[in-house]
């Protein structure tokens, strides 16, 4: 019996929600009495993880899986929930994980359930807390097999110190041609730039906005704070904005610290993705857009107005907190 | 070309979410059901392969009877028959276990299913469907093209996109990007009328496991009234002091 966990790199280097599901794989394993192990891929930073509780890293260095690849980096996984005797797995919100989990999960006939926002208020029967209904409500889900794979809700467990000697192992897998069916032929992904899952702010603009052309100052104010940014469906659909900075329901979830929604009306479809932000606040000049009813702070006001405010204000703010 | 398009039956995106029998189960009452928003695009990306490279269109659901008005608004779109599992999908694997039997009996070469149902947000069945089939799979897919035996894909990645290569058969987790929001179609009276004709048939499950079962459900605390502010120094001010966000 142990914990396995997939922590996710980029270029080498663990994603911020390595961390997160490092320390939940390593709260459920202190649960279970057992402890956790991680797997990665072309890792160069292994040691990191035992700050989090990971006692052992599996490590895989293999040219072929330098990049993503759901059916060889799921088939890796599973050899390592076998070799360690796995009973639970822990994956993220990403989009990868999200691809990879349901490979896992069909290859060992294991539960998986995605979402989840908790530690697990049992491990006998098994027992988890995630969102459903895209936000609307949450679910109590029982996991009845004997592997289970827990997806971790985004920026929902948080990351935990908790230092431990990792021990480091290289982890050979065998792979077939059949596992590189499905090949990338091209990544078209913008190279410094904050993403909508991994950020801690979110800067999001709507229709209020009234064209393409008055989105500068919506990335002055996300570049002064760090932020990503995002858009209401509408503003995907007519173009102004490329469709991945769509959020919502039907778009991205945001699952931020903060969330900034300017010129937003805050429909239900909207606020169902971006609810799970732990402040949110809302810049519209009608104050009875529903929005302020889901937000922490708001102001009522123009856009056009505040948002260089805002940019000019926080500039200062930086410049006397740096 | 054959293709089977997955579609769950959901509620209406506008829908007040509601549990009922002791927070047990989902209150239908007053419900709109809809075709998973990522199954209508999916659904239409086949319509187009359907017209404009000949392929047949098949529609499955897993659900009892309640389900089938969905199924009709599915072939007055344009699907050429349903086919209706008769059980309640009770889990993501239980419901792909049901296709797959489905999927294997119609020899289809390309299925299509959703990223995930906007009502338990599973974002499993494709993925595990694929496995079952031992088919390639796409998840997040925002683009399809299929060139006689080659498929082209791009799914959509943290941050961007990435454009990959594969071969029918071929299982897709689909969602918005597949076909333009402009394309998606409302069933016209022609439509309705055709759909009457079409055979929507009903199978019995097979024997499947359920791996996972929801015991209960909450709806989210009631947020606290928002705090108005009328200019940007108490605004900082609230987000550095008090809520400690920068
Ligand atoms: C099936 C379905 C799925 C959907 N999924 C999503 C989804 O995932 N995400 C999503 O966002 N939407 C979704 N929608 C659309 C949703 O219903 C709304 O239409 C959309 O969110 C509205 O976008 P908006 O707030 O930008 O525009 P509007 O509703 O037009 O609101 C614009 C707001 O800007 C304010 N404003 C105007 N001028 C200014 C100014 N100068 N300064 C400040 N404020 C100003 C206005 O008061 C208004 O509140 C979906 C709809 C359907 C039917
Ligand atoms: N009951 C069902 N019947 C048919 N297809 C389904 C059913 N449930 C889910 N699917 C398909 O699987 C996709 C993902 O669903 P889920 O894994 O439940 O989030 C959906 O978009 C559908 O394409």
């Amino acid at each position: 019996m142990s914990v396995l966990v997939y922590t996710e790199t980029e270029n080498g280097s663990f994603k911020k929600s390595a961390f997160e599901v490092a320390s939940y794989a390593n709260s459920v394993a202190e649960q279970m009495g057992t402890s956790a192990t991680a797997i990665s891929f072309n890792s160069s930073e292994t040691d990191t993880l035992g700050t989090y509780g990971i006692s052992k890293v599996l490590n895989i260095t293999n040219e072929n899986l330098k990049s993503f690849n759901a059916k060889a980096y799921a088939h890796s996984i599973v050899e390592a929930a076998k070799a360690e005797n796995a009973t639970v797995i822990v994956v993220s919100s990403s989009t990868d994980s999200k691809f990879l989990a349901p490979i896992i999960a069909a290859q060992l006939k294991a539960g998986y359930v995605p979402n989840v926002v908790a530690a697990p208020e049992s491990t006998s029967p098994f027992t988890v807390k995630r969102t459903a209904f895209s936000n609307k409500g949450f679910a109590q889900t029982q996991i009845n097999s004997e592997v289970k794979i827990i997806g971790v809700s985004n920026n929902a467990f948080g990351a935990h110190e908790n230092k431990t000697n990792a021990i480091v192992e290289n982890f050979v897998p065998t792979l077939s041609e059949a596992d590189f069916n499905v090949k990338s032929v091209d990544i078209d992904k913008a190279v410094g730039k904050v993403t909508i899952a991994d950020a801690d702010i979110v800067v999001s603009g709507g229709r209020g906005l009234k064209g393409p052309e008055n989105w500068g100052m919506i990335e002055e104010l996300a570049e002064v704070l760090g932020a990503a940014t995002a858009c209401s469906k509408p503003v995907s659909d007519m173009g102004w904005r490329p469709h991945g900075e769509h959020v919502g329901q039907t778009g991205k979830p945001v699952a931020s610290n903060l969330y900034i929604a300017i010129g937003i009306s805050g429909a239900i479809q909207h606020l169902a993705g971006v609810s799970a932000s732990k402040v949110k606040v809302v810049i519209n000049t009608d104050e009875e857009a529903p929005f302020f009813k889901a937000a922490d702070y708001g102001i009522v006001g123009d856009a056009f107005e505040v948002v260089p405010q805002l940019v000019q204000k926080l500039k200062e703010f930086k410049a006397q907190n740096a | 070309m054959k293709i089977l398009v997955c579609i769950s039956n959901v509620p209406d995106t506008t829908a007040k979410i509601n549990f009922t029998d002791g927070d047990t189960k989902f209150d239908t009452n007053g419900v709109q059901f809809v075709i998973n928003p990522n199954d209508e695009f999916g659904l239409t990306r086949a319509m187009w392969f359907k017209e404009k490279q000949q392929a047949t269109v098949h529609v499955a659901t897993v659900g009892d009877a309640s389900v089938e008005p969905t199924m009709r608004k599915a072939l007055a779109i344009g699907a050429d028959e349903a086919i209706r599992i008769n059980a309640n999908p009770s889990d993501g694997f239980f419901v792909a276990s049901q296709l797959a039997e489905v999927a294997k009996n119609g020899a289809y070469d390309l299925v299509i299913g959703g990223r995930e149902s906007i009502d338990y947000n599973g974002g499993m069945v494709p993925g595990i469907l694929a496995s079952l089939l031992d088919m390639n799979f796409v998840n997040a897919c925002i683009s399809l093209e299929i060139d006689g035996n080659n498929a082209t894909a791009i799914r959509e990645i943290d941050g961007g996109k990435e454009t990959l290569s594969t071969n029918l058969p071929l299982v897709i987790g689909g969602q918005k990007g597949l076909v333009a929001e402009s394309d998606l179609r409302i069933p016209n009276m022609r439509g309705i009328m055709m759909a009457r004709k079409k055979t929507l048939s009903v199978v019995e499950p097979i024997d499947a496991n359920s791996t996972t079962k929801d015991t209960k459900f909450e709806k989210p605390a009631a947020k606290g009234a928002v705090k108005l502010v009328d200019n940007v120094d108490d605004l900082i001010n609230l987000l550095h002091n008090e809520a400690k966000v920068i």
